[in-house]
């Protein structure tokens, strides 16, 4: 049976399902150049970058136009590298062009193509008005003057998230990306999800460095510093120096931090486990009690900055658990609280709105908060090199003691599903492997946006949903308040969970999915797999958390002014 | 108003108001199209109904039913066309045209012509000593078809009863019992109707194709936009005779199976706005819009969307995007507008023009219409005819009469007797066409030929005082402002032509720039996402094309036309000046310099070329060049 085919550059090439000639010429291993394509936002033909010229000398943008079979297309031809190069020199007549002391240098869409298409000058100068850098927000920094209006982050915020934060004002080449108002971000919508950062090509929107205020930590002198691991970011660091996506380099990451200076390097997913059992013990007294169903997940922050914006009357239904690394910080501060040298304690986390978290007045004591800086991956990977450590040879070494056990269950906690799965293997009352098996295939997995799953739990059964992107969540809160009921929904911002955190090295669809099996399989190697096996559980319980888990592990937020710190 | 319930019905209306409408003999017909208005007709039209009620005159100002052998009509018609020649007021029966009506000649108009039956001389139209008191005989009209534009000027721009007098309403009919939707569709496309609005594409195929599809919501669009600088044919349609384009918009439903429409029109149009929302109402009022529809069980609706002030949304999916209520942006395609268009179902996006050729290529046959203009090229064109031209105004021809025809027959040749220089056609997206092209005819086909585009029908004139970079210049900064700045090469590419351009306008041209600018419109052209983006570029690549010795011209420092002020060198001759110091005088910034009884001199750098010393010379030593 003949398929349909065209040609690409001459060689021919069987057209499947695929959406559009972009990728469909991946196929043919030619990576055309884009700046406002993703896959998962909608197509928006701006950039101009990805025509092609079709047999009859016309030019298509490749990633609108769906391959036709009997069509015959070139890629590369003298006109299209003509008007590429004529698009990157308009581009760049606008933009800053010190790249050496950019953010963004090295890891800047507009930079990558500037080399790969041998941009030699720019004729027109610099009209561009003068643009105030956005500081305003904990976790992401926006430089207008660095921006090439691709859209991305409109999109990505409007259409994935549904927060709509940002969007375009004025018209033509006077056109910006602004807030309502023209606001600073931190008086907009936004959760802090960074996603927006994750798109963007340029430096127009970048996460906050945080590294100098550890860096200064490291170096002072009557201060310990620790350290805690989020289970994402183990699977996604290693690829920035030579590993696969999704190997997990935990092992190099704690020996690095050791070199670096760290005092104490720990793993979160210690945390987390602790979380598991808050958590599962506040959703069996939910199910006995009927009420405040479905409970809603809590360890993900810009989900909590958007249910008190825009849904406040479901707080009470969101569970009061602490996130997995507010719990940690809480009770190494509490432990350190008689020793003589004062803690300074770092989140490496895959996530821009851990930076607004550790912020929030909530988790502060005394005035001083139980985090005192959260770095994502990307400034882990900075601070690495920076210290000049070759990753590739380092040996990998263990976590600390006292704190250093946890569970496979624990780890899950970066894809998404995992919250959900760990709390199920604490709740099911059946701990054989085999059960282990069956909750992994239940429906948890996978990386749809939206994953509902029904399992019988005793003379119930549970319904449940999990949902990635913030847009994903109003969908199901839509149906919630339309009466359908839900047991338990797991919320993550981020779409595929932590591991598609905006602090992440930028992620395919392809390695988010690769990085969750990487979790997946740290998790099968895990001696402990429930979260009630791993023995400090114990000792944590009838030790330092006696008596005060709800005042340690708990929170009520709101029970100071938002986002305002108020010492 | 009575209720049309079925076609009897409204047949026996049309009966009563054709008897009504010729009952009325005597006429007055004051165009009320926005450039009359501008001028004062509406206030003319205040005063003869003043003073027809001073002098126990009996008169209507709307069409009644019963018929009144002595009353004297007194309308507010849609536009005449011969704007340059306005405020105009046509006299019935003669079919006399009066010219530069002021005020002051209303009573004569009263007891002259409608009371005296005799012609007000100085009021007819007069050239070169001869007098042409019938609107038909005048040159201007001479060669005209006037087949959309028939009714403006003719009938009362605001009555749905007129409107039926003439005729209206009669092609719906046709459409509802007498035809199927296929007949309807294959006589559009065997008429050969091309999309007026610029693009020529043909109607008939878009009707097809929606009529094909299967949806639970299909559309009618009626782009009333007219961003063009310089057009105003739409406008005159819309505020003269809005019926026709509502019957043309009805009939697309009828054939495609659309029972909803909606006109976007720009908010700088209040008068047609409020025209079209009239005719909607009386329309609704009297059972031509809304559900059953004289019985037929045809349901139709039209919503009117206005603009808000952006040239991109007259691009057909900026255009949709504004009526959803989102920006104007213009938007990847596919999927194309006839298979998903407004609010995501198949839409008919036709221009206003274009529907308001609808009604009577149904009524009087695709053989008729075809026998206009050539194959492929069929029916009229209304044109725009503005800029240095005798005779600007609205004007509508075969398609094929050449330019000669237009600029000489009709249009009176250039002002003041100046040598006609060229003419931009399209607007801001096309191009210019020069004496070279004076016998082309003025087609889709023809013009394509030659690179250039029909566009919406505005016709700026320029003779040879005219700068063409100055031209191109204003052009680029039209489109530059225009534009929705969605994509890179449109938004980043039309801001640094417009720089160039500047830059050469004001004396400050390089070498280098003339080959910028053509590979700035190649990638542009080749390029950009929309119309805009894609035909922004054309007035330069014309105008360079035609007038490149006036880029390089000004390069060097000269500007030949003498236009640009910038390049304008202002000299005292020393051989006539007698130092009097009366040039020195009047500078405002103190450029002249001199000795008494010795010659003065500018300081060039200080010079800004007010003139005020060319002028206070009494020995004319001063010149510019």
């Amino acid at each position: 049976m003949s398929r349909a085919t065209m040609t690409i550059d001459g060689i021919p090439v069987e057209i499947g399902n695929e959406k559009n000639l972009l990728e469909l010429i991946r196929k043919v291993g030619i990576s055309m150049p884009t700046f406002c394509y993703y896959s998962e936002l909608s197509v928006y033909g701006a950039c101009r970058m990805c025509m092609v010229e079709n047999e009859r000398g016309v030019l298509e943008a490749a990633c609108s136009t769906p391959p036709r079979p009997g069509m015959s297309i070139k890629t590369n031809s003298e006109r299209l590298r003509k008007y590429r190069k004529m698009i990157l020199e308009l581009l760049l007549a606008n933009h800053c062009r010190d790249c050496t002391t950019c953010e963004k240098s090295g890891n800047c869409k507009l930079q990558e193509l500037a080399i790969r298409f041998n941009i030699e000058g720019v004729r027109f100068p610099n009209t561009a008005p003068e643009q105030k850098r956005d500081t305003s927000s904990p976790c992401i920094v926006r430089d207008p003057s660095k921006c090439i209006l691709c859209g991305d982050c409109v999109r990505m915020c409007n259409e994935i998230q549904n927060v709509g934060a940002i969007d375009y004002a004025y018209r033509g080449s006077k056109m910006r990306i602004s807030t309502a108002f023209n606001k600073p971000i931190s008086e907009s919508p936004c959760v802090g999800c960074g996603q927006c950062a994750a798109v963007c090509p340029t430096g127009a929107i970048t996460v906050r460095n945080d590294t100098d205020r550890v860096w200064a930590a490291l170096r002072s002198g009557n201060t310990k510093v620790s350290v805690q691991i989020a289970p994402a970011v183990r699977v996604a660091l290693g690829r920035e120096f030579g590993m696969k996506e999704g190997d997990n380099a935990m092992g190099k990451i704690v020996a690095a931090l050791h070199r670096i200076g760290f005092d104490e390097v720990y793993d979160t997913s210690t945390a987390a486990d602790l979380t598991v059992l808050e958590e599962s013990e506040e959703f069996i007294g939910r199910l006995e009690s009927g009420e405040k169903l479905p409970l809603f997940t809590s360890c993900c922050p810009a989900w909590i900055n958007f249910v008190e914006r825009k849904y406040p009357e479901l707080m009470p239904n969101v569970s009061t658990c602490r996130s997995p690394m507010q719990m940690f910080a809480s009770i190494l501060k509490e432990e350190s609280k008689h020793s003589s040298k004062d803690l300074f304690h770092v989140a490496v986390m895959p996530c821009t709105a851990k930076k607004f978290e550790a912020e929030r007045p909530e988790f502060k004591r005394d005035g001083k908060p139980d985090v005192d800086a959260v770095i994502s991956t990307q400034e882990l990977v900075r601070m690495i090199k920076e210290s000049g450590i070759i990753f590739d040879e380092i040996e990998p070494e263990a976590v600390d003691m006292p704190f250093g056990t946890m569970s496979g269950a624990g780890v899950i906690f970066g894809v998404t599903g995992g919250v959900t799965e760990a709390v199920l293997r604490r709740v099911t009352t059946d701990k054989s492997r085999a059960s282990l098996t069956a909750t992994a295939a239940s429906g948890v997995r996978g990386m749809d946006g939206i994953k509902e799953l029904e399992l019988p739990y005793g003379d119930k059964t549970l319904r449940i949903a999990i949902v990635s992107g913030l847009h994903n969540a109003e969908k199901i809160i839509e149906r919630v308040k339309n009466g359908e009921h839900f047991d338990l929904v797991e919320v993550m911002a981020c779409p595929g969970g932590c591991v598609n955190g905006a602090g992440q090295p930028l992620a395919s669809m392809r390695g988010r999915r690769e990085r969750g099996e990487g979790l997946y399989a740290a998790d099968r190697v895990s001696g402990i797999r429930r979260s009630e096996e791993n023995p400090l559980m114990m000792s944590l319980y009838s030790g330092i958390l006696k008596g005060r888990v709800h005042e340690l592990l708990h929170v009520h937020y709101g029970c100071c002014s938002h986002g305002k710190d108020e010492g | 108003m009575q209720i049309l319930k079925t076609r009897a019905e409204l047949d026996s209306y049309r009966e009563a108001a054709m008897s009504a409408l010729e009952a009325q003999k005597r006429k007055l017909l004051v165009c009320a199209g926005t450039g009359c208005v501008a001028g004062g007709s509406l206030k003319i039209y205040e005063r003869l109904s003043e003073l027809m009620k001073e002098k126990g005159l009996p008169y209507s100002v709307e069409l009644q039913l019963e018929a009144h052998d002595e009353t004297v009509g007194l309308k507010r018609c849609g536009c005449h066309g011969f704007c340059e020649m306005g405020p105009l007021v046509r006299v019935e029966p003669q079919g006399w045209l009066y010219t530069k009506v002021k005020i002051e000649d209303c009573e004569e108009i009263i007891d002259k012509t409608i009371i005296g039956g005799e012609l007000v001389e100085r009021l007819a139209y007069r050239k070169n000593g001869q007098i042409y008191p019938r609107q038909e005989d005048i040159p201007f009209y001479k060669k005209q078809t006037r087949v959309v534009l028939e009714h403006c000027g003719h009938i009362d721009a605001e009555s749905i009863t007129e409107y039926i007098a003439v005729g209206g309403y009669s092609a719906l009919e046709k459409a509802l019992f007498d035809m199927t939707g296929d007949e309807i569709v294959a006589e559009i496309k065997a008429s050969g109707l091309r999309g007026r609005g610029g693009a020529g594409f043909p109607a008939g195929i878009k009707w097809e194709t929606v009529r094909k599809l299967q949806a639970d919501q299909k559309y009618i669009l009626c782009n009333g936009d007219e961003g063009d600088p310089g057009a105003f044919m739409d406008r005159s349609i819309m505020e003269g005779d809005p019926h026709r384009v509502i019957e043309g918009m009805l009939i697309a439903g009828v054939a495609t199976g659309a029972t909803e429409g909606y006109i976007y029109v720009r908010a700088e149009y209040p008068m047609a706005v409020n025209r079209l929302k009239n005719a909607i109402n009386q329309a609704k009022e009297i059972g031509l819009l809304g559900k059953n529809i004289l019985g037929s069980g045809f349901d139709f609706e039209i919503h009117i969307n206005r603009g808000a002030g952006a040239f991109v949304c007259g691009e057909e999916t900026a255009l949709i995007s504004s009526i959803e209520g989102e920006r104007g942006f213009p938007r990847v395609r596919p999927p194309l507008t006839v298979e998903r268009g407004l609010f995501g179902k198949p839409t008919v996006p036709n221009n206003v023009e274009t529907y308001a050729n609808v009604a009577q290529i149904i009524n009087r046959g695709a053989a008729w219409f075809s026998s206009y203009g050539s194959p492929n090229n069929t029916g009229t064109k209304a044109f725009a005819l503005t800029g240095n031209i005798e005779n600007t105004g609205l004007i509508e021809v075969p398609m094929g009469t050449t330019l000669r025809e237009i600029i000489y027959d009709i249009g009176g040749g250039c002002r003041g007797g100046a040598e006609f220089k060229a003419v931009q056609i399209g607007g801001p997206s096309g191009g210019c066409l020069t004496k070279e092209h004076l016998d082309l005819p003025l087609d889709f086909d023809s013009l394509k030929n030659v690179g250039a585009i029909i566009g919406s029908g505005g016709l700026v004139v320029m003779d040879e005082h005219t700068c063409m970079v100055e031209v191109a210049r204003f052009f680029m900064n039209f489109t530059q402002n225009e534009s929705c700045g969605k994509c890179v090469p449109c938004r980043e590419g039309t801001k640094r032509m417009l720089e160039i351009l500047e830059r050469i306008v004001a004396g400050k041209g390089e070498e280098s720039d003339i080959d910028t600018l053509s590979e700035l419109a190649d990638m542009i052209i080749s390029t950009a996402l929309c119309g805009l983006g894609k035909t922004a570029p054309n007035p330069v690549r014309s105008t360079l094309q035609y007038f490149r010795d006036e880029y390089v011209a000004h390069v060097n420092g000269v500007c030949p036309t003498g236009r640009c002020k910038s390049l304008i060198k202002i000299t005292i001759d020393p051989e006539l000046c007698r130092g009097c110091s009366k040039c020195s005088r009047v500078c405002p910034v103190g450029a002249i310099s001199g000795k008494i009884k010795e010659p003065f001199v500018i300081d060039q750098s200080k010079c800004i070329k007010c003139e005020a010393c060319v002028n206070s010379c009494p020995f004319h030593a001063i010149k510019e060049g």
